[in-house]
């Protein structure tokens, strides 16, 4: 990070200006220059100050909490445990079936967004008619409370209550595992369709017009100017929509907390983690779920930082 | 380029198909806060009879309206001081030479990813010791901290298209750093504060986890936790009324944003989080 400054600043009084390949174009730490970072770091500090205190402190404070056996019901008993509770945790078969069910909440409803927000990205950015109209009505979703459409949701599909279960022969499908998983998803997908149509419409609308007006020309039909302008041009936004949905449905909590509660077995590993906490009251084992988490998800977006060469969102922002 | 009646189909009925699959889950809801107790167990679509009876039960009943004044004051509370520090870290970023400036956007980027019960068991530990549990601040701090990286993103990209010339020549006029930045910046970066301010709202309004963990009374529970611990009447009634017409209420917002500021929200998500 200080790098560039340190060498700049060593550098600069003996050596020719061309040296300077940093971007400074005054000479480094006149007084300007030593007054703009100044303020720069002021400017900085309230915001850093409160992602430190409320992510970074908890977060080390998390992994100490891990390495302890301690029980709310019994906070004079606590000591330290080395890495028992992360042994006890992976060796659960309720880790596993929570880590089950998020992968499988989270990989089927990133892919039926992805297909389904593409055609809604298409219908935003092209339809002839009403599309402001259009964009606002797909906003909602977007925008709505995930519990108040979770309450919708489970009336729709409770027995004698619901359109969806009389539609389905007064169905209760909240009652077994993969009918709630998919009711689960469905959720999950009619609400976050908009966000991802967003992030890849400002892909759709980077393809330039020409391009696509060439291929017509030369006769090319519309499936095929999709896949092959469309689509490869596209494949920067689609990255970056896929590592912030497939981060953010692996942490599925409020969809699922409303439907099942995490009955019958559809419980993901924030549910897990919750309910250690305020149901079995246990920080320790609590904890090392939160971290297992946490490192599932840090690997998770180093696999499309670093593994597809997705552009970190904002790192040109920091030239 | 002329449009032929067979494009004009073909979109009328893209429209219509998005616009059903969007608003049935709506009316769904909207219909059943409007339907008397003995009809919920009716499952027909629309309510045989109407009532506003579910409406006036939840707002003359503190359980849903001390809730409802938490949401928008540690709402409010939080994205007026997240705009603001964001938008001095986005300014710093956009336009001055300092060191760190790639370690605070990949710190932003990974709280944007964060998974928040991460932080649940250790924060739920932290504020009861510092009597922050059960209190507005105790949800407006991390809201804080988790509504500062979209601002500062969607800043940040807004800042980069102002004229700084015009900073320049403020400062050539004699103006320091900072007053250049009170007088003549902050005012053409007001539509950029005003788009990420509604959705830094929007982020306070809808979250649900830290809103059932932090809190365990009226005094600073919100309106989507206050939903989550309903009761009926009695044991054997589901509020099942009284949820959906609190879920409408807290929809009726939100159905207000997004028609007075689609085009700024959808210009924010797409500037701000994608610069592809």
């Amino acid at each position: 990070m200080s790098t560039s400054t340190q060498t700049a600043a060593v550098a600069a009084p003996g050596e020719a200006p061309a040296k300077h390949r940093r971007r400074y174009k005054k000479p480094p730490l006149s007084q300007g220059a030593r007054a703009e970072r100044k303020l720069g770091l002021l400017l900085c500090a309230p915001a850093v100050i409160v992602m430190i205190g409320v992510a970074a402190y908890p977060i080390c404070y998390a992994v100490y909490l891990s390495l302890q056996k301690y029980n709310l019901a019994f906070p004079n008993a606590a000591k330290f445990v080395g890495l028992d509770n992360y042994g006890a945790v992976l060796s659960s078969p309720y880790w596993w079936q929570a880590l089950k069910v998020t992968v499988i909440i989270t990989v089927f409803s990133v892919l039926f967004e992805l297909v389904l927000g593409m055609a809604l990205a298409e219908v935003m950015f092209r339809t002839i008619f009403g599309r402001g109209f259009m964009r606002t009505i797909a906003l909602i979703p977007y925008g709505i409370v995930t519990v108040a459409a979770a309450y919708g949701w489970l009336y729709a599909w409770t027995p004698n209550e619901g359109y969806l279960s009389a539609l389905f022969g007064n169905s209760a499908p909240l009652t077994s595992t993969v009918p709630s998983l998919a009711i689960i998803i469905l959720a999950e997908v009619w609400k976050t369709t908009p966000f991802m149509a967003l992030l890849l419409l400002s892909g759709l609308a980077q393809v330039p017009g020409d391009l696509e007006k060439a291929a017509k020309v030369d006769g090319a039909t519309f499936w095929q100017r999709f896949t092959r302008i469309t689509l490869p041009l596209m494949k920067p936004a689609i990255l970056v929509a896929l590592l912030f949905r497939s981060a953010d449905a692996f942490r599925i909590f409020d969809n699922i907390y409303v439907l099942t509660g995490g009955g019958h077995n559809t419980y993901s590993v924030s549910i897990l983690g919750y309910d250690n906490l305020f149901s079995a009251l246990n920080l320790g084992i609590g904890s090392a779920i939160s971290i297992l988490i946490f490192i599932c998800v840090a690997i998770m977006a180093g696999v499309f930082i670093w593994g597809f060469g997705v552009k970190a969102p904002g790192a040109d922002l920091a030239k | 380029m002329a449009v032929t009646t067979k494009q004009k189909a073909g979109w009328g009925a893209a429209n219509t198909v998005t616009l059903v699959i969007i608003a049935i889950p709506l009316l769904w809801i909207a219909s059943l806060s409007f339907k008397t107790p003995a009809a919920i167990t009716d499952p027909s679509f629309w309510p045989a009879q109407w009532t506003w009876g579910n409406y006036s039960g939840i707002l003359t009943n503190s359980t849903f309206v001390r809730p409802l004044v938490n949401s928008i004051g540690i709402g409010l509370i939080a994205t007026l001081v997240a705009v603001v520090f964001a938008s001095m870290a986005a300014y710093a970023v956009a336009r001055l030479a300092m060191p760190g400036k790639r370690l605070l956007v990949a710190g932003a980027l990974l709280i944007s990813i964060f998974p928040q019960i991460s932080l649940v068991t250790p924060l739920y530990n932290i504020e009861r010791s510092m009597g922050l549990f059960n209190t507005w601040p105790g949800l407006i701090i991390p809201y804080i901290a988790f509504g500062l990286p979209m601002a500062v993103y969607i800043l940040a990209a807004f800042f980069q298209q102002i004229p700084w010339q015009l900073e320049k020549a403020a400062k050539v006029d004699g103006a320091t750093p900072w007053q250049a930045f009170t007088k003549v910046i902050a005012p053409l970066a007001a539509p950029g504060m005003v788009t990420s301010a509604i959705l830094v709202f929007m982020f306070c309004w809808n979250e649900f986890l830290f809103a059932i963990s932090l809190t365990s009374t009226t005094s600073a529970r919100t309106a989507p936790a206050a939903l989550a611990f309903f009761s009926g009447g009695s044991q054997f009634t589901t509020p099942t009324g009284p949820i959906a017409a609190a879920a409408v209420v807290i929809t009726i917002p939100i159905i207000i944003f997004v028609s007075v500021f689609q085009r700024r929200i959808v210009s924010g998500l797409t500037s701000g989080a994608v610069k592809g």
